[in-house]
């Protein structure tokens, strides 16, 4: 629309104030955004530098490249890494605390140090983590099954017990100030129904977080308890009941999963929107959805434990609710798709992002169905079938979204765009190389190939050849982004304020936003995605 | 490197061709589902691609549609609930007249032991068309029984029995896994399952050294460990008779009702305060870190042999609630016919074993 | 939901720069520390359930364990602790109504009363210490229930001979697996009770900070939102004590 090359702002939330205490003692929510940004990058390369490993060593089936031993420890590692440092505060903590008061209209959140109290717990639990890396790093995966973790292991158990400890704190306030800010800080006319759906997406995640991350301490501190006083809590050895760790366990262990994705998907709301120019396909039933799917993920935590020796009567209950909320996620799926029905579509970066992960999570999803389905579960529970799963979902759909809203809300958080084309071939060399993946590992578990082994039968390497040459090909595709947005922090395109012509209060401020996010409080009167009102001629970047 | 790469295990048991037939089933709706959404964006994404002509017509959303997909879907999902629900029903209920094998898991290997002595180490071998039972054990952490070609998987618990069955349908030899992580050489805990014709089978359990029938086992450690000093049928036995306990429902001192299956005789012998036989005083120490967990299935098996009923739970019912009164045999009053000595225990145990080895 | 509009002219002091009006800052204030609240109340919830599952699968040892504890003592602390809750709660009417003195006061009160509480507790484990009923053996002599804790007194700690004195048809071999069992229900004991003691320390940090900003003056009328929020923290303490009272100390205390 504007024909002037669109300028940086002379002062905003960077430039504001200089030196290291302005940034480690920010109050401001985009700061923190920015060093929750860094963090967890560290952490997602770490992770994925053990993944790496991991598919480098099952090119053999023999165990040739690392130990046994070793390689126990990389799975759980990875595993652990990436679920606490990098999924579970990804779109939260990075997106979402810089955007959420902006797009509520507010200066920001409703508690700013509890919110740099976040980032410092998750530095601290970091640490833990660090600590237990560079001591050798654990060996029971990172599900922590009782007695093998509690009475057998010889590794750091309990330094990376207290170190997820830590971090779950972190996530629990980052959730209870979302719920706050939500609550009572909307700017005027920001009513619950014209909130973004991005907005309703890391409510409902937050909601989990607050409910969920308890019982995860609670059992954690058990489970330290148990192992440093050798007392009976879980271990049968001693009268404890190793049933009872799996039920504490999966009782956060499932909705943490939606804590993951739910902001994701919101992410994707908001992408499809603008790349369409079209208001979203059924709002209301997207939002409740996300409340669904929350409230509904509280109480199917079992369905991972149908063989674990519960009875046949919960296992039919779980079944049968495992399958309940699945229904909502479909829902959103359809939804999104009647969006770019007589829309008018931009295949730009964050929109090819946003289209893999409608794809990718369908997949994900409806594999979901086959591990729901008591009978087929006995055969594919602990297989790769299982691993293909929730990479699909969790790397497919979440890590996908995570990038697209990184992209998509670049030039908000920087002032410049990032350039398209290398982002683009980034994104389809991810496309192509996570398929490449994890789909052959559908077809391993299946088969009958057990997880988180070591060595496996020979007939079972052509398929493990293949997810590992994919897994070279996602690495490239997940290292271009770094080096091309470094890149354009100096030298990518000034993007001005509105660089995509999307609604949302976000964008009606400038790139970056000033310190307190507006120069004046906006006062809310369009529904969000109010697209085709006072339509100009879209720019064609 | 092995070039043929089959995608679906054998199908080697009664159950496997259903359960496939499920996946199959799965395996289409998926890919229908999959390829519809993928169709429907990228053709979207092309159809309605941005020109400078083109304006966005903004639709707020069909509740007719919203209800149409989420019945569907629904409608599916229950089908395919029932469906699993059916196989995994089939699955769970206790075979009748199995042969019964004991297995027991530990890191990081598995045992086996036939009714007929035969013992096997990391491999186990069973005749097609017969039902078999497999009870399991660990004697550490958790395991899991898998046999792809089966179709079939159990987590193998410490301190508490677990049974799987099958019945294999075709000869061959297939993949035994552990499939819940336990340690070091998880990936190690592997094995062998080998499906004989009925012919094969019995020459095979004649040809191994047999020590004897498990059973006979059992009744050898039942001798050397004093438990007929106490459990005797006469009548001024200290401890209840167990001649055809197995399996039947017994009254408890505090009136509950239990049935005598695979785990209330291994907790009776480990910790046998937990359910004291009406009319008996608590007086049975624990041999918990003296008797071993393949000697507590050589008594087990010896105690169904005692059984007129050869270890076949009452009916198949498994759960105590469903006894009914008339059917629980009275030892209260049989034993009010005796006067009851109170006796320390004598024997070749002393009264608190409580020591691991 | 209202949110205030402009800004007044005139802030008062205590006013974060993120909230419109003191009115809206005390709202999200409270509110905040609801949820904090509830997020504890799952914690304790997790711990609780489990308590209570092996109350059911170790029945009598639970009972023995229970009975072993002074119900005296614990009856106390829970005077105690509902006596802190009362100076609490005054302390947060006194500051509401801008009495400095008076907050004070109550403030030093409510401390006073929950260091005796955690004074009781000191000389509770302390006994436990002494009767070797500290589950494990890192902690103190080696958990020890049935007689040998003592070289010189046979009857301390001795959960197995406490078992036989109620009721002597009990066997000894019986009653010696029962209190071996009891070592399940101290790990509870001690876990609930530690927890909620470290939740009372903090409590007692927060009173501290409370106390001397009530000193300086800060508080009145206008703003009080601290007080109330330390006011709602202590009386969760106070409830979550309530629920282990009769979970830890009383339920099916003796069976005759």
């Amino acid at each position: 629309m504007s024909i002037d090359k669109p300028v940086m702002p002379e002062k905003h939330y960077l430039n504001d104030n200089y030196g290291i205490r302005s940034w480690l003692l920010t109050k401001d929510h985009k700061r923190i955004a920015i060093l929750y940004l860094f963090s967890i990058t560290v952490f997602f390369f770490i992770g994925g530098l053990f993944a790496g490993l991991i598919r480098l060593h099952l090119l053999t089936p023999n165990g040739e490249l690392f130990q046994a031993d070793t390689y126990n420890r990389l799975f759980t590692m990875h595993g652990v890494n990436m679920i606490f440092f990098f999924l579970i505060p990804s779109v939260p903590a990075v997106i979402g605390n810089f955007l959420i008061p902006i797009m509520i209209g507010t200066k920001d959140l409703a508690f700013p140090k509890i919110n740099l109290l976040s980032w410092y717990l998750y530095i601290g639990g970091a640490t833990f983590s660090l600590i237990t890396l560079l001591n050798g790093g654990v060996d029971t995966g990172w599900t922590f099954y009782a007695p093998l973790s509690s009475g057998y292991v010889k590794s750091p158990v309990i330094v990376m017990a207290v170190g997820i400890l830590i971090v779950g704190f972190s996530s629990i306030f980052t959730g209870l100030n979302f719920i706050v800010t939500v609550h009572r800080m909307r700017a005027p006319g920001m009513t619950w129904g014209r909130l973004p759906l991005f907005v309703w997406a890391n409510y409902a995640a937050s909601l989990i977080m607050i409910l969920g991350t308890p019982v995860i301490a609670i059992t954690l501190i058990l489970l330290a308890l148990e192992r440093g006083f050798h007392i009976g809590i879980f271990d049968p050895k001693l009268g404890g009941d190793p049933v009872l760790f799996q039920h504490m366990f999966w009782f956060y262990s499932h909705p943490a999963v939606y804590i993951m994705i739910l902001p994701g998907m919101g992410v994707i709301s908001e992408i499809v929107t603008c790349f369409s120019r079209k208001r979203v396909f059924g709002y209301s039933f997207i939002a409740f959805s996300s409340i669904a799917i929350a409230v509904f993920g509280f109480v199917v935590w079992a369905h991972h434990m149908f063989v674990a020796g519960i009875s046949v009567y919960s296992a039919l209950v779980f079944s049968l609710l495992s399958y309940a909320v699945a229904i909502p996620s479909a829902v959103k799926v359809f939804n999104w798709t009647a969006t770019m029905y007589k829309g008018s579509v931009k295949m730009d970066t964050p929109m090819l992002y946003a289209m893999a992960f409608i794809g990718l999570f369908t997949i994900g999803g409806l594999t979901g169905l086959f591990l729901a389905a008591l009978g087929l579960d006995i055969h594919i529970h602990d297989t790769y079938f299982v691993v293909a799963h929730f990479h699909y979902v969790m790397v497919g759909g979440m890590v996908t979204a995570y990038l697209g809203g990184l992209h998509f809300w670049w030039p908000k958080m920087t002032g410049r765009m990032y350039p398209e084309a290398p982002a683009k071939l980034a994104a389809l060399i991810t496309f192509i190389g996570f398929n490449l993946t994890f789909f052959p590992q559908f077809i391993l578990g299946y088969m009958g190939m057990p997880r988180r082994y070591w060595a496996y039968p020979p007939e079972f390497q052509v398929l493990n050849v293949l997810s590992s040459a994919g897994a070279s090909v996602l690495a490239v595709g997940f290292i271009l982004p770094l080096f091309y947005f470094l890149w354009s922090l100096k030298y990518g395109e000034v993007a001005g304020d509105n660089p995509w012509q999307a609604t949302g209060l976000e964008w009606e401020t400038t790139s970056p936003p000033p310190t307190h996010n507006f120069h004046h409080i906006p006062v809310v009167t369009k529904d969000p995605y109010a697209y085709g009102e006072d339509e100009e001629v879209p720019v064609v970047h | 490197m092995q070039l043929n790469f089959p995608i679906f295990p054998e199908q080697a048991s009664s159950m496997a061709g259903q359960v496939d037939a499920l996946y199959l089933f799965l395996v289409l709706i998926t890919t229908f589902f999959s390829l519809l959404i993928a169709i429907l964006i990228l053709f979207f994404a092309v159809k309605y691609r941005r020109t400078p002509e083109r304006k966005a017509e903004q639709i707020h959303g069909s509740t007719l549609l919203e209800i149409v997909w989420t019945v569907i879907p629904l409608g599916i999902s229950m089908v395919i609930f029932v469906w699993g629900a059916v196989i995994y029903y089939h699955m769970e209920r206790p075979p009748v007249n199995p042969l019964e094998i004991y297995g027991v898991g530990k890191q990081w290997m598995w045992k086996f032991q036939h009714p007929s002595g035969q013992r096997e180490i990391n491999a186990l071998h069973v005749p097609i068309g017969r039902d078999v039972k497999v009870t399991l054990i660990s004697q550490d952490v958790i395991h899991s029984f898998f046999v792809p070609a089966f179709r079939v998987k159990q987590d193998v618990l410490p301190n508490r029995y677990v049974f799987t069955w099958f019945k294999a349908t075709v000869p061959g030899t297939y993949h035994l896994f552990c499939s819940q992580y336990c340690g070091t050489k998880h990936s190690g805990m592997v094995g062998e399952v080998v499906a004989m014709t009925p012919e094969d089978y019995s020459t095979w359990l004649a040809s191994g050294k047999a020590e004897g029938s498990l059973a006979s086992l059992g009744e050898k450690a039942f001798q050397q460990y004093g438990c007929t000093t106490c459990h005797r049928p006469d009548s001024g036995a200290r401890g209840p008779n167990l001649e055809g306990v197995y399996g039947r429902p017994i009254r408890l001192t505090d009136n509950r009702v239990v049935l005598a299956d695979d785990n209330y005789i291994r907790e009776s012998i480990l910790e046998p305060n937990a359910k004291v036989v009406s009319g008996f005083q608590s007086i049975m120490p624990t041999f918990r870190g003296v008797v071993s967990e393949d000697e507590i299935i050589a008594i087990t098996e010896y105690l169904k042999h005692l059984s007129p009923q050869q270890a076949n739970p009452l009916n198949n019912r498994t759960s105590p609630t469903e006894i009914r009164d008339s059917e629980v045999p009275n030892i209260q009053q049989q034993n009010e016919q005796q006067p009851q000595q109170q006796q320390t225990p004598q024997g070749t145990r002393p009264a608190n074993p409580g020591k691991k080895p | 939901m209202s949110t205030s509009q402009t800004t007044t002219t005139e802030h008062h002091p205590a006013l974060a720069q993120q909230f419109d009006s003191m009115e809206q800052q005390q709202d999200a204030s409270t509110f905040g520390m609801w949820v904090f609240l509830l997020t504890e109340i799952m914690m304790f919830g997790g711990l609780f359930t489990a308590y209570l599952i092996y109350r059911i699968k170790y029945y009598d040892a639970f009972v023995a364990g229970s009975t072993s504890i002074s119900v005296g003592w614990g009856f106390t602390n829970t005077l105690v602790l509902i006596g802190s809750s009362f100076t609490m709660a005054m302390a947060v009417w006194a500051a509401q109504k801008g009495f400095r003195k008076a907050q004070v006061w109550f403030l030093i009160g409510t401390m006073v009363l929950g260091a005796a509480f955690l004074g009781v507790k000191a000389k509770e484990y302390h006994d436990k210490w002494d009767e070797c009923h500290i589950p494990g053996h890192i902690i103190g002599k080696g958990f020890n229930a049935w007689g040998g804790c003592s070289a010189t007194d046979p009857k301390l700690g001795n959960i197995a001979d406490e078992i036989r004195e109620r009721d002597p048809k009990v066997p000894k071999v019986s009653a010696v697996q029962t209190a071996k069992q009891t070592e399940i229900f101290f790990s509870f004991y001690f876990a609930m009770t530690g927890l909620h003691a470290f939740h009372m320390v903090i409590g007692f940090g927060l009173l501290s900070w409370l106390l001397w900003r009530a000193y300086k003056g800060e508080f009145g009328p206008q703003y009080y939102t601290p007080v109330e929020l330390g006011g709602l923290y202590w009386h969760f303490v106070d409830i979550v004590w309530i629920y282990l009272f009769p979970l830890l100390y009383l339920i099916s205390r003796t069976r005759t």
